[in-house]
């Protein structure tokens, strides 16, 4: 064999702390090494073009690149060696910068180490075999997990594309956060009239089809053919039949039920629809609360209802469906903040969640649109917005921001002095957070034009004071003095996370998720909308807190992504995966059982029963590798041979 | 149920009635409480606002001799009425644990502490209030069970102050922002507690001696609270807290302007009203502010 | 006003601290919620904010001759809801304490402190005439809580006598071995 290796200064990144062309003279004493030479950038378009040229001049057989991680610029060389015609597996990669030159300041053993590493990489190229790729087909199907706002643009963008997309919502109708919302920030425009004619849309597309009321059970499979499962919860409404005209919901005697989609602001009905804008405007029964189902006396809607739609005996029902995408979309709620006892842990009736005070603020809330404090309905005259509320607190173990609430703030903060013109609004807050396009003129809009007050402090506590009011008890650091407001109404800017029960759709998605509920982007800066999963992107919220502007935009990122890969006519599978040794395989399964990607099966070959991967299915984990008791699995390009060769070559050194 | 007892300076002075009234309940009670021999001054603020380790000292003694007394009397617990007390014995307890501090401490006594278990087990008993082990221990059930003249009508202001759970991580006792034991307690015995949002605000602690300012304004602010919440009386648990809200009460008055009559009672008292004890029992003559107007209501005649 | 001068940063006195209370006073990021919470804001004369500020800065002149670390009445409110977690109701005792053994402490709050100390020095326990009398003494304000007297002497409330106890000889070498040991310290 006849290798060569490139070492890279990465401009003084690495030749700054490592002896780049002492690292390649050492490895020209390497076993079958041909060619060694120091580059000054081995990515740029000359330093490429120099690989290709040694390739031929000096007949390589493979390549050794001495960098940075391979994260980024291994599928740049793999493309190079393929341009100077060799197989792409036959190149390794020693990352001498984030595991050598940033990290240590001693140039001679930086040096001795980057030696090492090369020299591990030489012996594994020494055992690389040619690997080639697969092609199959697709499913050109997505399926969209969340209809909020960001779900709702990653579906429209994919459906324009020409791709048929299933999305499914867990609540009766789509429209997400954002159709609680009265206004949005910081245009300050009717939230559910740039929302809405979105959400109709989603109903109306012939690329689409919308399962509400349904969650995700389960996903099997691999990118571009999935198989998923999905719950479609019984609403004991026949939606085929039902119109929305909303005649049971007026009739519904049980007038008590808790009102979800109002925040719990006011009490619905049983039967309900949950906003006049509802897609699919479709009614449907809470079980907990209906008359009929509890205790089998009632059944006023199913009398009422002029097309028959009411079913009580309804059944939960699972379905599947066959996609070659999943964008997962799932949003944020918003944290338990009861436990704040300082802040009276929900005992207080008016003391609210800024998503509560947005359904008081909105025409189609509970109050038509009327401020009303929850425990008398009386107008309040002063209003207290405490800030960070479950967010930059690593006491309660939340210590990052949450994001958007700064704005949001702001924009109640506005719309308070728009309802009440005589009232007062105060903000006690740590830093404002505005740095989107026109977010810090806004707020300095809420100060300046509305007179609202902003406190630069936290909140120690609130305190009812018997006469219907609350004493806030703040700080304004600025002055160096407690601030003492008394406050018909306190408004909390929650904290986000993940939204309930994110992490069991990422365990069912097979993707990770954070202390927080909040599903892992494949790279932070790189990679934002994929997964580590192929064929799982994200979108919104569920990611990270992010405001509307962004969650669109991710939207149609994810969009983009799933356009670019459904676009394709055939996938390739990558040939990095477990291999089985019939002859060695006795059948155990207990491959079968650590595989997290469900891709091994057991097989009946010649009457013995015998593990086999489903190639597009494995992604190369290892684990199966790991377990089998007898060594017959083995992952191509990382063979237990290839292995013990680096370590080998370390241990010589 | 048998505790040691560590009554603290003020039971024998200022707090008389809150130490009358828990000795004559625990005994209504069936539970024995052997006092201490020979106990010492805790140092309350004074000695942990001079220094951590002398204020441990001043506590490891106490904590020794209960040791030791608990080894021959088979007492579970070690008991104290006082907040402050409590306080200063759990958190020098709390700093033992770190074997420096120990030697340290060690070098102020007499005779050093007994040492860590071969598993590093403490022998210096963890203190608990007469409030947490009522309430814990001896059960509410059972504290009703023995109600014989329940406090039906009487609206009362549960105030824990500021030191009986914090810092909840040495103090462990209870919500350290919203407390309901005493609350529990209080409609155990028949009472009807208002909602009292400064159930754990600071009255002002050990100020009132030279900073008479700072007591007065934060006793009134409690004051304040109590009457426009509706309560007849409040209910205390510390010795401070009594004095700065009773025996102070004109103090706190001449701050804010405002004139009260709040009788100010250790749950104690309240609890030996509601089992039937005798006067003698009660102590109700020590109150600075007389309750016999708010008592006619659960028609109890005291002699103002 | 003196400007704050960063180059100035006692880090001894920042490490010193931070030991004493075993607190990490740079994860403060001043919201202000120990002063927003203190009962004594009003009378300080430094906010705690501005105490955990001055100690960040290693400002010790300012966080030594400050006022509000001896008008703390350790009520831990601070300490309960700071959002980072750190014991300010600590560090605050740990000012207090530094203070005493640098002679910077202040004389009103220190008298009764003393006062009620050596007291209990004497007897063993606390004894409360003899805390007003030595007060009155250190200070000059005979005049202190002369209002009480006729509600608390006629309840005997505050008993004549001090409670001397068999084991006072004990508690008084407590104190001595304590004097000794920080003369020797220092």
């Amino acid at each position: 064999m006849r290798i060569g290796v490139f070492i890279c200064h990465c401009g003084s990144n690495i030749a700054g702390t490592v002896d780049c062309a002492q690292v390649a003279k050492n490895a020209t004493a390497f076993p079958d090494v041909a060619f060694a030479t120091d580059t000054m950038y081995a990515c740029s378009e000359p330093g490429q073009d120099a690989i290709v040229a040694a390739v031929k001049e000096h007949h390589l057989d493979g390549v050794v690149v001495a960098s940075c991680t391979p994260r980024m610029h291994e599928p740049t060389f793999r493309r190079t060696v393929e341009r100077a015609g060799l197989n792409r597996y036959m190149f390794e990669m020693a990352n001498i910068r984030e595991h050598v030159s940033w990290i240590g300041k001693d140039k001679e053993a930086n040096t001795n180490k980057a030696t090492e590493l090369v020299r591990m990489a030489v012996e594994k190229l020494r055992r690389d075999a040619p690997l080639y790729t697969k092609k199959f087909d697709s499913v050109k199907k997505v399926l969209v997990i969340g209809g909020g706002v960001a779900g709702i643009q990653a579906a429209l963008d994919c459906a324009d594309a020409g791709i048929q997309v299933v999305m499914v919502e867990r609540e009766t109708s789509i429209g997400g956060k954002m159709a609680k919302l009265d206004k949005t920030f910081p245009t300050v425009d009717c939230s559910s009239c740039i929302l809405g004619p979105k959400m109709v849309d989603v109903a109306q597309h012939p690329n689409i089809k919308l399962l509400a009321a349904s969650e995700v059970t389960n996903v099997s499979g691999y990118v571009g053919n999935f198989t998923v499962s999905i719950k479609r919860r019984a609403t004991y409404v026949d939606w085929s039949k039902c119109t929305g005209c909303g005649l049971c919901t007026e009739k519904c005697p049980s007038k008590k039920t808790p009102d979800k989609f109002n925040e719990f602001m006011g009490p619905t009905t049983a039967i309900n629809i949950p906003f006049p804008q509802a897609i699919p405007k479709k009614a449907a029964i809470n079980p907990d609360y209906c008359r009929k189902i509890k205790d089998g006396k009632c059944g006023v809607c199913a009398k009422v209802c002029p097309t028959g739609a009411i079913n009580y005996e309804m059944q939960d029902e699972v379905i599947t469906e066959q996609v070659g995408a999943i964008v997962a979309a799932s949003g944020y709620d918003l944290m338990d903040w009861t436990v704040y006892g300082e802040y009276g842990a929900g005992r207080y009736p008016d003391v609210i969640t800024s998503l509560q005070y947005e359904r008081l603020l909105s025409a189609a809330g509970p109050t038509g649109g009327h401020i009303q404090r929850p425990s008398d309905g009386k107008e309040p005259k002063s209003v207290v917005f405490i800030q960070c509320v479950g967010s930059r607190d690593r006491s309660i173990g939340r210590p990052y921001c949450s994001g958007f609430c700064c704005m949001y703030t702001a924009k109640q903060a506005v719309l308070t002095k728009d309802h009440i013109p005589d009232s007062q609004s105060y903000v006690f807050y740590m830093d404002i957070r505005a740095p989107g396009k026109m977010y810090d003129e806004f707020t300095r809009r809420a100060m300046e034009e509305y007179g609202t007050e902003y406190i630069r402090g936290r909140v120690s506590c609130i305190q009812p004071n018997g006469r219907g009011q609350y004493l806030v008890r703040g700080v304004d650091t600025l002055m160096g003095k407690p601030v003492e407001v008394l406050a018909d109404l306190v408004v909390l800017a929650v904290g986000v996370e993940g939204a309930k029960g994110a992490g069991k759709l990422a365990e069912t998605l097979h993707i990770s998720y954070d202390h927080y509920g909040f599903f892992m982007e494949s790279h932070c800066k790189l990679r934002p909308v994929e997964t580590n999963t192929a064929g799982v992107f994200l979108a919104g919220a569920c990611q990270g807190a992010k405001d509307i502007p962004s969650s669109v935009a991710q939207g149609s990122g994810a969009a983009a992504k799933v356009i670019g890969l459904l676009s394709k006519p055939q996938l390739e599978s990558d040939p990095q995966i477990s291999v089985v040794d019939i002859k060695r395989c006795v059948g155990c399964g207990k491959c079968v059982d650590v595989c997290p990607f469900q891709a091994i099966t057991k097989q009946s070959i010649r009457g013995e029963v015998k593990a086999q991967v489903i190639e597009a299915v494995c992604q190369g984990c290892g684990l199966c590798v790991a377990t089998c008791p007898q060594g017959a699995i083995q992952l191509s390009h990382f063979t237990d041979n290839q292995i013990l060769a680096e370590v080998n070559a370390l241990c010589q050194c | 149920m048998k505790f040691a007892y560590y009554p603290g300076c003020s039971g024998k002075g200022t707090s008389v009635e809150y130490e009358i009234s828990t000795k004559a309940v625990c005994s209504a009670l069936g539970i024995y409480l052997q006092e201490l021999a020979d106990w010492s001054c805790c140092g309350s603020t004074p000695a942990h606002a001079t220094d951590t380790l002398l204020s441990a000292a001043l506590s490891a003694r106490n904590l020794s001799l209960a040791a030791e007394a608990m080894k021959q009397s088979g007492a579970t617990k070690l008991a104290t009425p006082c907040p402050s007390c409590l306080a200063n014995l759990k958190t020098a307890r709390h700093h033992m644990a770190n074997q420096e501090f120990r030697r340290k401490v060690d070098k102020l006594l007499d005779s050093p502490c007994p040492p860590l278990g071969p598993k590093g087990e403490e022998p210096l008993p963890e203190t608990y209030s007469i409030l947490q082990l009522l309430v814990e221990d001896y059960g509410l059930e059972n504290i009703a069970a023995k109600v014989t003249r329940p406090l039906k009508g009487l609206k009362i202001a549960p105030y824990y102050g500021c030191l009986l759970s914090r810092p909840a991580p040495i103090m462990q006792f209870d919500d350290p922002e919203n407390p309901t034991s005493m609350d529990r307690l209080l409609e155990a015995l028949g009472a009807e507690v208002v909602p009292f949002p400064l159930k754990t605000e600071c009255c002002g602690a050990a100020m009132g001696i030279p900073r008479r300012d700072i007591t007065a304004r934060l006793s009134a602010r409690l004051l304040d609270a109590a009457t426009t919440f509706g309560a007849d009386m409040i209910a205390v648990a510390c010795p401070l807290c009594h004095m700065n809200l009773d025996l102070r009460q004109e103090q706190a008055a001449k701050a804010s302007g405002v004139s009260y009559d709040m009788p100010v009672l250790y749950f104690t008292q309240l609890m030996g009203i509601a089992l039937g004890l005798p006067d003698s029992d009660l102590a109700l003559d020590k109150l600075s502010v007389s309750p016999a107007a708010a008592l006619q209501k659960i028609g109890k005649e005291i002699s103002a | 006003m003196d400007s704050i001068n960063l180059r100035a940063r006692d880090e001894a006195f920042i490490r010193e601290v931070e030991k004493e209370s075993g607190q990490n006073i740079s994860t403060c990021y001043q919201c202000g919620n120990c002063t927003a919470g203190c009962p004594c804001g009003p009378v300080y004369d430094l906010q705690v904010n501005q105490i955990m500020r001055a100690i960040q800065l290693g400002d010790k002149k300012t966080v030594l001759e400050a006022a509000s670390p001896w008008l703390c009445v350790s009520c831990s409110t601070c300490s309960a809801r700071c959002p980072n977690d750190i014991d300010v109701a600590r560090v605050m005792d740990t000012v207090r304490h530094i203070g005493r053994r640098e002679g910077k402490t202040k004389y009103v709050i220190n008298a009764f402190w003393d006062s009620f100390l050596q007291t209990v020095r004497f007897c063993g326990r606390s004894y409360e005439l003899g805390i007003m009398a030595l007060f009155m003494l250190r200070t000059g304000r005979f005049y202190t809580d002369l209002d009480l007297a006729p509600r608390m002497l006629p309840k005997k409330k505050m008993p004549y006598l001090p409670h001397l106890i068999r084991g006072k000889a004990a508690v008084s070498r407590i104190f001595k071995r304590f004097n000794d040991m920080q003369q020797y310290d220092d």
